[in-house]
């Protein structure tokens, strides 16, 4: 247990010895791999911040029926209550509503110069089936009822966004999935020239008893270190990234009162791309190793 | 000790490096393999760490027979064998003491323990004021010793040597012998490949003559 432990440390510190006796390179090479972590990276950090938004919207199955102001409230509340395609409804005076508007972020300078209230009385529907299909079909029913001025679906927009974040998500795989076999490309090669330049130390180790595992564990800790060094550069990248944004994140927020930011990696997630990284450094150095060293 | 029973060996693409050879030698013993310049020597040496495997025949070293033996089992085979080699293989990216040290790494031996040997083994060759120098900085017979001390670095009970001896001055070469003398002294078995005639003679060991690929009686 000792003898291995020993190995492994000693295979360690043959590997940081290579990396420092080739700093520049080592520092290239790792910068080459945080370049290409930090897109995808990045990419899931803005679709994440985008799904956040989206969920702060996104409601139930909802639907606003705004009334004409001539409307009579009690017959068309009759009727969307006998629609077995409603589950509950809520009335919205437009004194409430212009009390909302006032509570909402950004809007209440808005509101105190409205000299009378514009806004119109309304029903707010929670539908049964909450299908984009079904609501719009409900939607154009409603919309030829006599009072109605107007209907709208609230979820419709949260939904675009969040099949929009669906596409986002399908490019982002894509994009990771080509840039970690660039990842796994970059570390076989750096791993492939290392072992071209020991030959000599691998034949000589070789004849004089060597085992394989010996010969072979500094390289997938070369590679190892190198993934690492690459992730921990990607996510400093992606944090040097997000902060040079945020900075105009901020001001366009403000215009709108809001104090919206976006957010960095969890520290899982940050975890998760140095793990991954480290993973494909590993790999790359195993498919190096098993091809160049016989 | 090691035992080659009518063993052949052909490159491929090339003439016979030996034809049917046959000897035994004996724990504790030593010998010297000469002939030509292409005669065998280096090849017959090669077949006993299985860096070259036999088409014909058996080498059977320590009770296992080499030329049948899987990679995977080659270290450990290796690791109980002293060699020299007959272009050194010294490595000129580090020192002279790491050069001695890189046998040790292998098995891990604990750090002191191993210190202690690769000191002992410049000692023994008389490198031991060198161990800081890179061995380009040596001389040849310098280099030699150094690969020897390498070789025995591991207390191997064999020590195959090839060509040990070529390119040196007389004084040089002695002085490389004498330390051999002293490793047989206490018990190592040797077998060193020459064909320095006058060196052969001033020791009077046992001589495997080669010719053409076989064993003169």
């Amino acid at each position: 247990m000792m003898a291995w432990l020993r190995q492994h440390r000693d295979a360690l510190a043959r590997a940081f010895g290579k990396l420092r006796a080739q700093r520049s390179a080592s520092l290239l090479n790792a910068l080459v791999i945080g370049v290409a972590l930090s897109l995808p990276a990045g990419g899931y950090a803005l679709l994440a911040n985008l799904q956040l938004v989206a969920q702060r919207f996104t409601l139930d199955p909802q639907v606003s029926v705004f009334l004409k102001a001539e409307a009579k409230r009690g017959e068309l509340e009759g009727r969307l209550r006998r629609d077995a395609r409603v589950v509950q409804l809520r009335f919205v005076s437009r004194e409430d509503a212009l009390q909302e508007l006032r509570r909402s972020e950004g809007l209440a300078e808005v509101v105190a110069a409205l000299e009378r209230n514009p806004l119109p009385d309304a029903f707010v529907v929670r539908a049964r089936d909450g299908s984009a299909a079904a609501l719009e079909a409900f939607a154009a029913d409603v919309r030829t009822l006599p009072g109605v001025a107007q209907v709208q679906v609230d979820s419709a927009w949260a939904q675009r966004l969040g099949a929009l974040a669906r596409i986002g998500r399908l490019a982002l795989a894509a994009l990771a999935a080509l840039l970690a076999t660039g990842l796994v490309a970059v570390t076989f090669n750096t791993i492939r020239l290392q072992i071209l330049t020991q030959r000599e130390e691998i034949e000589v180790s070789q004849l004089l008893g060597a085992t394989d595992a010996f010969i072979r564990r500094p390289f997938f800790y070369l590679g190892l270190l190198q993934g690492l060094a690459g992730g921990a550069l990607g996510l400093a990248i992606l944090l040097a990234g997000l902060a040079t944004l945020n900075q105009g994140v901020r001001d366009l927020a403000q215009t709108y009162g809001s104090s919206f930011q976006l957010a960095f990696l969890s520290g899982t997630e940050a975890l998760a791309v140095i793990g991954l990284s480290a993973f494909l450094g590993w790999l790359g150095a195993l498919l190096s190793v098993s091809k160049y060293l016989r | 000790m090691i035992s080659f029973s009518d063993v052949s060996k052909r490159y491929p693409g090339g003439g016979e490096a030996l034809r049917g050879v046959s000897f035994t030698l004996e724990s504790g013993e030593f010998a010297f393999v000469t002939g030509r310049s292409g005669a065998g020597k280096s090849t017959l040496l090669k077949l006993i760490p299985a860096i070259e495997r036999p088409t014909a025949g058996s080498v059977v070293v320590n009770g296992q027979n080499v030329g049948a033996l899987k990679r995977a089992a080659l270290p450990y085979l290796r690791r109980n064998l002293g060699l020299v080699f007959q272009d050194q293989k010294l490595l000129y990216d580090r020192t002279v003491y790491d050069n001695v040290m890189l046998p040790l790494a292998f098995s891990g031996q604990p750090p002191k323990e191993a210190a202690r040997r690769v000191r002992a083994a410049l000692d023994k060759v008389g490198l031991l004021e060198r161990e800081r120098a890179n061995p380009i900085a040596l001389s040849g017979g310098e280099q030699q010793r150094l690969a020897i001390a390498r070789a025995v670095v591991n207390r191997p009970a064999v020590l195959v040597a090839d060509e040990p001896t070529a390119n040196l001055d007389a004084e040089s070469a002695a002085r490389i012998l004498d330390i051999f003398v002293s490793f047989h002294q206490v018990g190592v078995t040797l077998l060193i490949a020459t064909h320095d005639q006058a060196l052969i003679e001033r020791y009077g060991k046992r001589v495997l003559r080669l010719s053409d690929g076989k064993l003169a009686a």
